[in-house]
């Protein structure tokens, strides 16, 4: 049993050395570009796995709604393509928002917690959960699995009034 | 004793305004009437908003700390410019900003005194340290319109020579300044010395524009029977943008500002007339910046003039005094002058420490930009740049929002004069777009950080994952060992005992 740990442990120092980031891989490069809000809408779980699916030619530059056509310029020039405009198939560039839960709604389920990709929500079973706004990329994955429909998008500077 | 002059020539740069710009050469020095209520501004300072110290209902005296700057962040205290109640604290439309915290103060009439700041006959004699504190609790900021906190820019300590005072309004209509230097010039001396011993500096270069000559006269005048051979006078050409602090170090001293330099790396610090005088006001008199001069100007407004308003009093009050609006007033209202001002949205906001000048533009004096036309590439904007930057580059790089061209053409540089804008035969507002490049620079800059910050925390959160997983299989792996094994179930049947045994006994205690 200890054997197994042991090789798993093993095992998980060569993966998490692997993934840390060398910032001169081509991957790293094109991932530093991309806006880390991990909210998927590229089709692909996450910042730095559409980087990988560019990267091997599974997926086109135009996918990332959140980084908008700037992003597009920006891998473009890294890899020597020709520019292009953010597809509008994949979502529509909306800059600067924020989740805000209504905390008089919020029943403590915590889904949204886990959906968090960035862990900005904090809260417990039971108890009203809130978004850290300084945190939070607004990547909208928070929305859905909210069973009572209490969080909502909101611009930055608007939120950052109301608090 | 003769006060040494030099006088210094022309720059390659510049514009050299017309008599015609400059109809109200002397203007009368008024002292407006005290306002019965006044909106005071949380941040009228470079950096961030001071924290509120007062409620609603709060009786204050003027000169009274209304909101604290924290140590060890950018900015300044905010003091009541009279003694009143507090009618409110919440945000307000304020100059310069969209909305901000301001705090609201019915005057009582009575002008009385906060005690808080004692009065010196003797403020040289203080030591360096108290002097230092007192810039900083008075919450003393640069005058000249950038209101950089003068107590973080004279705690450099070492390494400064020489203080530049900066009298060469270069504006074409401000006046304020000039002003200042005729009325104010013993204190403007005395703030000199102060700032000369907070610095330990050696020498002070009084720089006054050559067409200034009732104010030329009265300092040297005060100089001559202050007998302090560390001063001298630079008499500057009327030239605009003179009186920026980079081009005023390096046609005073020489030494030119490196790029992205600041300016005492150049061994001199320039600061404000006003600003000099501010501090000796308030180490003589215990006041800290209760008012400050405001040029009223413009063909918009029927008798122009300057006036010693307090902090908060409405930009609407100061037009009545100087006999309201004129038919041929535009309609706008700026702050600051034509060549840098920014247009105010209401004549309902208050003078803040920012405030130099309210300029009504007549309708001959606007100039049309909204007839653009495409750029000639004929370099003259590059030939009056102060900032010795090709405009015309600029412009290109950033209709392709190419930030990296941005950059090498040197947009920090652009000291946002708009001298490009006055000479372009095409009309092209290229300051604006350069004002726009720096703002969307910054953007990136935000959203490169936010981007850093959320790849470290989603890294970070996969490695939690991972480790949950990793135990949650360590634990399954346990209990499937407590079962298969003889010595394994025993070892559990004891810890079972032996937890439900205590159990026990703390439930019969």
């Amino acid at each position: 049993m200890a054997g197994i740990a042991l090789a798993i442990g093993i095992g998980l120092a060569i993966t998490g050395r692997r993934l840390s980031q060398n910032p001169d891989t081509p991957l790293e490069k094109l991932n530093a570009l991309l806006p880390q809000t991990q909210c998927a809408q590229c089709g692909y779980p996450g910042c730095r796995p559409y980087a990988e699916a560019i990267l091997s030619g599974e997926a086109d530059i135009n996918q990332c709604p959140p980084g908008g056509d700037a992003t597009v310029t920006a891998i473009a020039k890294l890899l020597g393509k020709s520019a292009a405009a953010v597809n509008p198939a994949y979502g529509a560039y909306q800059p600067g928002r924020t989740a805000v839960i209504d905390e008089a709604a919020c029943i403590g389920c915590t889904l949204c917690i886990d959906a968090c990709p960035v862990d900005a929500i904090i809260g417990a079973h039971r108890y009203t959960h809130t978004v850290i706004r300084s945190e939070c990329t607004g990547c909208e994955l928070c929305i859905s699995p909210c069973p009572v429909d209490c969080i909502d998008m909101v611009p930055l500077n608007t939120a950052a009034r109301a608090a | 004793m003769s006060v040494p002059v030099i006088t210094i020539a022309a720059p390659d740069w510049g514009i050299r305004f017309g008599h015609d710009a400059q109809r109200h050469p002397d203007l009368m020095l008024q002292t407006a009437r005290l306002p019965d209520r006044v909106r005071i501004p949380l941040q009228q300072h470079i950096g961030s908003e001071a924290r509120p110290l007062v409620q609603e209902g709060d009786r204050v005296l003027a000169g009274q700390p209304v909101g604290r700057m924290d140590v060890n962040r950018l900015g300044a205290h905010v003091h009541a410019s009279l003694s009143g109640h507090v009618t409110r604290v919440g945000t307000a439309l304020v100059p310069g900003r969209r909305n901000g915290l301001a705090v609201d103060i019915q005057s009582d009439g009575l002008d009385e005194r906060w005690p808080g700041f004692a009065p010196h006959s003797q403020p040289l004699r203080l030591s360096t340290a108290a002097l230092r504190k007192a810039v900083l609790d008075g919450g003393i900021v640069g005058l000249g319109g950038a209101t950089f906190p003068a107590g973080i820019k004279l705690n450099r300590g070492g390494g400064v020579a020489t203080l530049i005072l900066n009298g060469a309004e270069c504006e074409p209509v401000i006046r304020c300044d000039d002003a200042l230097m005729c009325h104010y010039t013993e204190e403007m001396l005395l703030g000199a010395q102060i700032m000369l011993r907070i610095l330990e500096a050696d020498s002070c270069i009084i720089a006054i524009k050559q067409d200034m000559s009732s104010a030329i006269s009265r300092v040297t005048t005060s100089l001559t029977q202050l007998a302090d051979d560390r001063f001298q006078i630079a008499l500057v050409p009327p030239v605009y943008p003179i009186g920026g602090e980079a081009q005023l170090i390096q046609l005073v001293t020489g030494r030119e500002i490196p790029s992205g330099g600041l300016p005492w790396d150049s061994g001199a610090i320039c600061q404000n007339v006003a600003t000099a005088a501010a501090i000796a006001t308030l180490l003589t008199k215990g006041e800290p910046m209760l008012s400050r001069i405001v040029t009223v100007t413009g063909d918009g407004v029927a008798a122009p003039a300057n006036f010693v308003a307090r902090i908060g009093t409405s930009i609407e009050s100061l037009i009545n005094a100087a006999g309201g609006y004129t038919q041929q007033s535009a309609g706008k209202l700026m702050m600051g002058g034509p060549m840098m001002g920014v247009e105010l949205a209401s004549n309902q906001l208050p003078v803040t420490k920012a405030t130099n000048c309210i300029y009504v533009p007549g309708n001959q004096e606007l100039t049309q930009k909204s007839d653009a036309v495409a750029c000639i590439r004929c370099g003259d904007c590059a030939a009056v740049c102060p900032a010795d930057l090709m405009p015309q580059l600029l412009l290109q790089a950033q209709a392709t929002s190419d930030f990296d061209r941005l950059e090498q053409f040197g947009l920090s540089d652009c000291i946002e004069c708009g001298c490009c804008d006055y000479v372009c035969p095409s009309r092209i507002p290229l300051t604006r777009q350069f004002i726009h490049a720096k703002q969307q620079r910054w953007q990136i800059a935000l959203e490169k950080r936010r981007a850093s910050k959320a790849s470290a925390r989603i890294t970070a959160r996969d490695a939690r994952k991972q480790r949950e997983a990793l135990e949650l299989e360590q634990a399954l792996e346990q209990q499937t060992h407590n079962v298969t094994t003889a010595a394994g179930a025993r070892s559990a049947l004891e810890a079972l005992l032996e937890r439900t045994g205590a159990d026990n006994s703390d439930d019969q205690s």
